[in-house]
Formats: C-alpha cells, sequence, structure tokens
C-alpha cells in the first residue's frame, strides 16, 4: 500500500492585474480520501492548482506537497500526477506518443504507456491522433498522462467535464479506488454540485480566491435545510399558512417548497386550516442551496468591508 | 537531462512536420540548386540585377555559391523548424505537462536547444545535399563540379554546420516569441524581406557601410565560406571564424532572452 502526500496550502496569495484571483488561501488535502475543491466559476481553483503545481509563482504563502515545494520534488510526475485542461496535445500526436512524450520522466517505458491506455479505456484508440479525439477521450487522456508515473498524488481539474454517465461513474469508482485502496491524496475540482455528492469524502469550497468552507461531505450536507414539498389545489391558503408560521414558502411548478418546517407540522397546520393536501413530502435540502449559501455568505461580507 | 533530451527528440519524431519539411526543403533546395547552376554557369550579370558588374565567374566559385544555397537562401526551414519546437508547446498549451514533467525551465530550453542542433545538422544534410544534386548537371556539363576540392568539400561541412545553428537560433527566437504566428510572421518578413533590404540598403548609407556583415544572414554564409551575394560581387562578408561568433551570439543572445523573459513568466 503506498501513501499519499498531505498538501498543506497557506495564505497562498496571487494577483492578476487589478484581480485578486487567490486570497490567503489556507487548505489542508489529506491522503485516504477524495477531496472535492469546489466554487464557482472564477473563484480561483485553476490559479490554487497551477501555484501548487509550480506553474505559476505565488505573490506570496506557500502550497506544499509533503512538505516540498513541486519544484524541489526530484522526479515529480512520479511524486504527483496533474491533469489541468483536456486540451493540451499535439492534435497531430497520437495518444500513445503523447505519453511516450512525457514516459522518460515518469520512467515509463513503452509498456507502461500501454498500460495506462487500456486502464483509462483508450486501448483501441491509441494509435490514432488526439485532432480527432472527442473531449470525453481528451480527459481520458490527460488523466492517463498524469497516471504515468503511478503517483500517490493526483490532482484533476474539472476531469469529468466531457465525460459520458458511464465514464463519469467509472471515473468515480476509481478515484476512491486509489485513495481508500492505495492511500492516494486525490484532489479533484469541481463547479458541478451533483457530480460531488456521490463521490467524495472531504469537501473544500472557495468563492472569490478565499476559503469558505472546509469540511467532511457529512459535515457540509448537515449544514443544509430540508424542505418540506406541498402538492394541493389550494395554494393561497398555503402560502398564507407559511406566513402565519414563518416558514420560507417558493413555488415549484405546481407545488410548493416549504422551508423551516417539518412534514408533521405542516400536515398538521393544513388539517387544523382545512385545506386539501394531494401530496405531502420531505425532500433533502441540496448542495447546490448550502452552495450557494456559503459562497454568498462571502460576497455579502465583501460588501460590507467595502461599505465600512 | 538525459530523460529532457529523449523527451524532446520523440516529442520532434511523432508529429509529420520533421519530414514534411524536409522534403519541401530538399525540393525548394534541388530547384534553387538547378536554376541558380544554370543561371550562374550562362549568365551570371543576370543575377545582380545590374548592382555589381561581373563578367564570368570561375567554375568553383559557381560550384561553392550553389552548393551553400542552403545557407543563402534555404535557411529559414531550420529556422521555423527550430520555433516550431518552442512555439507549438505554448499554442497547444502541451507547455503545461512539459513543465509538470521538468519544473527546470531552462533545463526543458536546454533539451530544446541541444535537439534542435542535432535536427538543424540533419536539415543542413538535406538542404545541402540537395543543392549539390539540383546544380550537379549543369555544373558537370560546364566546369566540373569540384567536389573532389578539398575548399569545396570545408564548405559543404560549413554549410551543414551554419544550418544546424539556424535551427538553434529558431528554439531562442521562438521561445522570445511564444506566439506561434506572430514567430512565423516575424521570420519569414526578417530573412525575406527585412534583411535583404538591410544587406544592401546599408550598403548605401555610409556610416553603415559595413553593419551589413553582422546581420545574422551575413554571419551565416560567412560560417558557411560562399555566398550568392558575395560570389555575385554584391557585397562582402566576414571571415569564417568572426562569422560562426556572430552567429553563435545570436543563438546564445535569443535563448537567453527567451529564458528570462518568457520563460520566467506564469504558465496559466
Amino acid at each position: 500500500m503506498t501513501s499519499g502526500a498531505t498538501l498543506e496550502i497557506s495564505g497562498l496569495t496571487k494577483s492578476f492585474g487589478a484581480v485578486r484571483a487567490v486570497d490567503g488561501l489556507d487548505m489542508v488535502v489529506r491522503p485516504g480520501v477524495v477531496t472535492a475543491f469546489l466554487g464557482p466559476n472564477g473563484a480561483g481553483k485553476t490559479t490554487t492548482f497551477r501555484m501548487l503545481l509550480g506553474l505559476v509563482a505565488p505573490d506570496s504563502g506557500t502550497a506544499l506537497i509533503g512538505g516540498r515545494r513541486y519544484a524541489e520534488l526530484p522526479h515529480p510526475t512520479t511524486v504527483v500526477g496533474a491533469a489541468l485542461e483536456s486540451s493540451s496535445f499535439q492534435p497531430g500526436r497520437s495518444a500513445r506518443d503523447h505519453l511516450r512524450a512525457y514516459a522518460p520522466f515518469a520512467g515509463a517505458d513503452d509498456r507502461r504507456c500501454d498500460e495506462v491506455l487500456a486502464q483509462v479505456g483508450l486501448a483501441e484508440s491509441a494509435r490514432r491522433r488526439v485532432g480527432g479525439f472527442s473531449m470525453g477521450m481528451r480527459q481520458r487522456l490527460a488523466l492517463a498522462t498524469a497516471l504515468l508515473g503511478d503517483p500517490h498524488v493526483l490532482v484533476l481539474d474539472e476531469p469529468a467535464n466531457g465525460l459520458d454517465p458511464e465514464g463519469i461513474v467509472w471515473l468515480r469508482t476509481f478515484l476512491r479506488h486509489l485513495a481508500h485502496d492505495r492511500g492516494c491524496t486525490v484532489l479533484v475540482s469541481s463547479h458541478v454540485l451533483g457530480e460531488v455528492q456521490a463521490s467524495v469524502d472531504d469537501v473544500v469550497v472557495i468563492a472569490r480566491g478565499r476559503l469558505v468552507h472546509e469540511s467532511s461531505l457529512e459535515d457540509l450536507v448537515a449544514l443544509s435545510t430540508p424542505r418540506v414539498r406541498v402538492a394541493s389545489p389550494e395554494r393561497p391558503g398555503f402560502v398564507e399558512l407559511a406566513g402565519r408560521h414563518g416558514w420560507e414558502a417558493e413555488a415549484d411548478g405546481n407545488e410548493l417548497l416549504f422551508s423551516g418546517a417539518t412534514p408533521a407540522e405542516v400536515g398538521a397546520a393544513a388539517h387544523r386550516a382545512g385545506l386539501e393536501i394531494h401530496g405531502l413530502a420531505e425532500e433533502g435540502g441540496s448542495l447546490e442551496d448550502v452552495f450557494l449559501r456559503l459562497t454568498a455568505q462571502l460576497e455579502d461580507d465583501r460588501v460590507q468591508e467595502g461599505s465600512s | 537531462m538525459r530523460n529532457a533530451l529523449r523527451s524532446e527528440v520523440r516529442k520532434v519524431l511523432t508529429t509529420r512536420m520533421w519530414w514534411l519539411l524536409g522534403i519541401l526543403l530538399f525540393g525548394y533546395l534541388a530547384f534553387l540548386g538547378g536554376v541558380m547552376a544554370f543561371s550562374l554557369t550562362h549568365d551570371p550579370a543576370s543575377m545582380t540585377g545590374g548592382l555589381a558588374t561581373i563578367t564570368v565567374l570561375d567554375g568553383k566559385t559557381v560550384a561553392r555559391t550553389v552548393y551553400t544555397l542552403a545557407v543563402s537562401l534555404g535557411y529559414v526551414f531550420p529556422l521555423i523548424i527550430g520555433a516550431l519546437s518552442m512555439t507549438g508547446e505554448f499554442r497547444h498549451e502541451t507547455i503545461t505537462p512539459t513543465l509538470l514533467a521538468e519544473p527546470r525551465r531552462g533545463l526543458v530550453l536546454g533539451a530544446k536547444l541541444m535537439v534542435a542542433s542535432a535536427l538543424g545538422i540533419v536539415y543542413g544534410v538535406i538542404g545541402t545535399a540537395a543543392a549539390v544534386l539540383g546544380g550537379l548537371p549543369f555544373l558537370l556539363a560546364n566546369d566540373g563540379a569540384y567536389l573532389g576540392d578539398g575548399g569545396v568539400q570545408t564548405d559543404l561541412v560549413f554549410s551543414v554546420l551554419a544550418m544546424a545553428i539556424w535551427c538553434v537560433i529558431g528554439v531562442g527566437l521562438g521561445t522570445l516569441l511564444p506566439n506561434q504566428i506572430a514567430s512565423v510572421v516575424v521570420i519569414l518578413a526578417f530573412t525575406q524581406f527585412v534583411e535583404p533590404i538591410l544587406r544592401i540598403g546599408l550598403v548605401a548609407i555610409d556610416p553603415l557601410v559595413g553593419a551589413q556583415k553582422f546581420l545574422p544572414g551575413a554571419a551565416a554564409e560567412a560560417l558557411a565560406g560562399s555566398s550568392l551575394y558575395s560570389s555575385t560581387g554584391m557585397l562582402g562578408l566576414l571571415d569564417r571564424g568572426p562569422g560562426a561568433l556572430v552567429l553563435l551570439a545570436y543563438a546564445a543572445a535569443f535563448a537567453l532572452l527567451g529564458r528570462y523573459v518568457t520563460l520566467r513568466r506564469d504558465i496559466s
């Protein structure tokens, strides 16, 4: 069993002109689990990755892999496997030759190249030129490149982008296997939250280059507020009922969603008010809402800071 | 360094560019070799457009001029090939996996320069051989090929060497101007337009006479030992040694500038 390294980011800051892309970011990513790195577009995820990997120089702060900067790792691709874009290929080169171009650094021979191609499901396209590849195939090839040196740390930027549903399930299973069975450190960025719910253990949320949340997935889910879904022909009556009890009501098609109440409370109140109910169900709060709330909070802080 | 060299060699050999340009270079210079050999053996004055008055070149000068045509007119090929090795990385964003695999940027550039010098020798051999083969029928029909002549053989060797240095210059230039289109446009404009005009124009400006000898194209011809321009009496060249130094200075300057301008920047 191999063991991954801990990623430690502290005080990391980077501005591009007037834009502060990453702003005093602190976070720790531990081995043996899959960690999601979440944030809206432009939150600073990719810049953070690029600083972690030595491609972009931070203005201040550090990003360390097992206590060392990326550039200080002797054979970095045997320690860290990274896939940053799905477009980093010379279109005239075959998938296999792309891997062969980077194989010497990873200590990989031609057999290893074929092995990782098979692993990501590209064995049959190995000798095709990458120019004709679909987005999903490019994602797989980027992942194959990352795996070439059999690294214990994987850093993947939006790896599920462009993958078909089957591919997403495969990726999920594969990453969990690497983390849970082999002890690898797996950090995966995403802005599609549904993707994350099913596949990760830990969650780091950033917005505007700052950390807004860092916890296990369970703790993040616990932050979400459950809602009650009501189907009824008497919508005005229910809206009024919600007002009286201080529940938040929201229309969803022909149905209403209440937050701040349990199904029992809504049912009892409707019964007392003599309102007709066709359907009553509890819904788990969506991670999406938590995420929006967390990232919006930061925006509010910003506004206050700006005005004070 | 060994890993970086192997990686760079594989990058060159795994696309079609290197042999496509090789074929093009061969065809171009075989054609030019034939045309020039024919013209110079029949009507040398036609080559200068009246800029210089020459009557008839001796057979050996004609042979040397034709054999070094790769350096006089074909050097744009190794120059572009060299530049593409770096601009291609930026254009296709492969610079990211390249620098992930080898974060020491100077070492990546060093490997590209070394591979370019080897590749440049290959293009030098192709270009020089093509010029010789293209010119041979006309030279043989006139005053002989002079291929057994020691001086001519030296020219051939240095012609190959000059092409190799052009390829190295290309890498430096491509690093300094990582935008592929900009790089290729600058190379074409400079080699096909700016330098030829400067070389003739500077002669006409008194205080600057002699400066044209230090232009890279002129230095390369000095290294090769002969040139279309000089043998037709239009322009003088440096000696071989100083020519080599000037050309190498260009190579070093572009590479260093590229290293400390482009490769110091963030890759994002």
